[in-house]
C-alpha cells in the first residue's frame, strides 16, 4: 500500500517535472522568435549573431532537459 | 510475508538485470571508473594524432593554398600589367601605321597630281595644236568653198548669159556675179 | 509490492506495453559474460564507442587529409571545414591568446561530435550520453579555464567575480552570484549535454514501445523518425554549444576584465 502512494507520488510528481520540460519550448521558441524579428529588421547582422542564437536556444533548451531529467529520475530510477 | 518475500526475490532473480541497480545505467556508479579511464585514453589518443598529425598538415594544406592563391593573383597581376604593356604597345604600333599609311597616301596623292598635271598640260597642248591645225583646216576649207562658189556663180552665170545668146564680155560677167556675192556675203 | 511486481513482470510479456528507455544507455563488458563486473580497464560497449570515435577521428583527419592536396578531395574538404569552422570558432571568441588551445578544444569538439552521431546508429552506444563521460569533460574545462586564468593573470582573475560598473553596494551580492555561477558552470555544461542526448534517445525508445499497439504503431514510427530528425540536429548543435561555451569560458580566464 505504501508502494502505491510512493509510486503515486513518482507518477504525479514526474507529470509535474514534465510541465518544465514544455515550458522551456516557450523559451526556446521566444528565443527563435526574437532572433528572427531581429534579424529581419536587420538581416546584416543575423549572420553575426548565429553563435549567440545557438547559445541562446542551448541555454533555454537546457532547463527543459532538466526538468525532463528530473521526470526521467522519478519514473525509472528513484 | 515470508511467502512474499520469496516470490520478490524469484522476481528479482528473474529480471536481474533490470530490478537490481538502479534505473539509469548513468548513475551507475560502479561503472564510472571504466569509463572515466577509456575517456581519457580516448580523448589522449584523439589528442596525440590530432596535435601530432592532423592539425599541422591541415594547417600546413590550408597556409600552402593561401600561399599558392596569393601567387597566383600576384602572377594574375603581374599578366595583366603586361597584357595591358603590349596593349599599349599595340595601340603605339598602330596609331605609328596609321600615320605612316596617311603619309604615304599623301605623298602618293601629290605624286599622282604632279603627274596628272604634267600630263594635262601636255594633253592641253595637244588639243590646242590640234585645234589650231583643224581651224586651219576648216578655214582652207571655208576659202577654197567661197572660192568654189564664186567659180560656180561665174560658170552659171556665164552659161546663163550664152543661153540668152548675148556674148557677153567674160571679165564683166565675173565682176558682176563677184560684187552679187561681195554683196550677200 | 511484492506481488505488484510479479503482476508487473507478468504484465510485461510480450504483446503489452514494454518500456525499456534506459537499457541502451548500459554497460556491459564486449566480452565474456552479462552479469560480469565491470572493472575500471574492462573492455566494454562503452570502450568500443569512443574507440570508433577516435578511429573516425583519424580516418576523417589523417587519412582523409593524406594527399596534402592543395586542390582537396572531398574527405579533405570536410577535414578542412571541420578545421576551419572551429580555428574561427577559437580565434572569434578567445582572440589570438586562444589559439594554443586551439588542438585541446578540437579534441573536445570532435569526441562530442563523432561521439553524438555515431551513438545515433541504431543498436549504438552514445559515450556521451553517460555523465561520467561529460561531468569529466566538463570538470577537465572547468580546472583547466581555472589554472589557466590564475597562472595567466594571478589575483586579478578575480576580478572577474567583481563587477567595477556596478554599484559599490552591490558588488558583494553580485560577487557571490557570480561565485555561484562559477561553480555552476561545470554542472550545467556537463548535464546539458548528457541530458540533451539521453532525453532524445530515451524518447525514440519510448515511442518505439507505443509502436507495439497496432493501432497507433504508424504515428509512433512517423514519431521516430520525426525526432530522429531532431535528434540529428541535436547532436551537432550540442557538440557546438560544448565547444563555444569552453571557449567563452576559456576567454574569461584570458581576459578575465569583461
Amino acid at each position: 500500500m505504501e508502494g502505491d502512494i510512493a509510486q503515486f507520488g513518482q507518477f504525479i510528481g514526474a507529470g509535474l517535472a514534465a510541465i518544465g520540460s514544455g515550458l522551456s519550448a516557450i523559451g526556446v521558441g521566444s528565443v527563435a522568435a526574437n532572433y528572427l524579428s531581429g534579424a529581419l529588421r536587420n538581416p546584416s547582422a543575423a549572420a553575426s549573431q548565429t553563435a549567440t542564437l545557438f547559445i541562446g536556444l542551448a541555454f533555454a533548451e537546457a532547463l527543459g532537459i532538466f526538468s525532463f531529467l528530473v521526470a526521467l529520475l522519478l519514473m525509472f530510477a528513484v | 510475508m515470508a511467502t512474499e518475500t520469496i516470490t520478490a526475490e524469484e522476481a528479482l532473480a528473474v529480471h536481474g538485470a533490470e530490478a537490481a541497480g538502479p534505473g539509469m545505467p548513468q548513475l551507475d556508479v560502479s561503472s564510472f571508473p571504466n569509463q572515466i579511464f577509456w575517456l581519457l585514453v580516448t580523448l589522449g589518443v584523439i589528442y596525440f594524432v590530432l596535435s601530432r598529425f592532423a592539425l599541422p598538415r591541415i594547417g600546413a594544406v590550408l597556409a600552402e593554398r593561401a600561399g599558392t592563391i596569393t601567387n597566383d593573383i600576384a602572377a594574375a597581376e603581374e599578366l595583366r600589367h603586361r597584357a595591358r604593356e603590349a596593349e599599349g604597345a599595340y595601340d603605339k604600333a598602330l596609331a605609328d601605321a596609321r600615320v605612316e599609311a596617311n603619309r604615304i597616301v599623301a605623298e602618293t596623292k601629290a605624286q599622282i597630281q604632279a603627274d596628272l598635271d604634267v600630263e594635262m598640260e601636255k594633253a592641253d597642248a595637244q588639243i590646242a595644236a590640234k585645234t589650231a591645225e583643224s581651224q586651219a583646216a576648216i578655214d582652207e576649207i571655208r576659202e577654197s568653198s567661197a572660192r568654189n562658189v564664186s567659180e560656180v556663180a561665174r560658170d552659171v552665170a556665164r552659161e546663163i548669159v550664152a543661153a540668152f545668146g548675148a556674148d557677153a564680155d567674160v571679165t564683166k560677167v565675173d565682176a558682176a556675179v563677184d560684187a552679187k556675192l561681195g554683196e550677200r556675203a | 509490492m511484492a506481488t505488484e511486481t510479479v503482476a508487473l513482470v507478468e504484465g510485461e510479456e510480450p504483446g503489452g506495453l514494454v518500456f525499456h528507455p534506459f537499457d541502451q544507455f548500459e554497460i556491459k563488458p564486449l566480452f565474456g559474460e552479462i552479469g560480469d563486473p565491470v572493472s575500471w580497464y574492462t573492455i566494454t560497449n562503452a570502450t568500443f564507442w569512443m574507440a570508433l570515435a577516435a578511429l573516425s577521428v583519424i580516418l576523417l583527419l589523417v587519412v582523409g587529409t593524406r594527399g596534402r592536396a592543395v586542390i582537396p578531395s572531398r574527405v579533405q574538404s570536410a577535414a578542412e571545414l571541420i578545421y576551419g569552422f572551429v580555428y574561427k570558432m577559437v580565434e572569434d571568441v578567445t582572440g589570438k591568446e586562444g589559439l594554443k588551445y586551439f588542438p585541446w578544444i578540437m579534441t573536445l569538439f570532435l569526441f562530442i561530435l563523432f561521439s553524438n552521431y555515431l551513438g545515433l546508429l541504431p543498436l549504438a552506444f552514445t559515450p556521451t550520453s553517460h555523465i561520467a563521460v561529460t561531468a569529466v569533460l566538463a570538470l577537465g574545462v572547468f580546472i583547466a579555464v581555472t589554472v589557466i586564468g590564475f597562472v595567466k593573470n594571478g589575483m586579478a582573475f578575480l576580478g572577474l567575480f567583481w563587477m567595477k560598473e556596478a554599484p559599490l553596494f552591490l558588488r558583494p551580492v553580485i560577487a557571490i552570484i557570480e561565485v555561484i555561477s562559477y561553480f555552476v558552470r561545470p554542472v550545467s555544461h556537463s548535464i546539458r549535454l548528457a541530458g540533451n542526448l539521453v532525453a532524445g534517445h530515451a524518447m525514440i525508445k519510448v515511442f518505439a514501445g507505443f509502436a507495439a499497439i497496432a493501432a497507433i504503431s504508424p504515428l509512433s514510427i512517423v514519431a521516430i523518425t520525426a525526432i530522429y530528425g531532431l535528434e540529428v540536429l541535436v547532436a551537432g548543435i550540442q557538440a557546438y554549444v560544448f565547444t563555444i561555451l569552453t571557449c567563452i569560458y576559456l576567454k574569461d580566464a584570458l581576459h578575465p576584465s569583461h
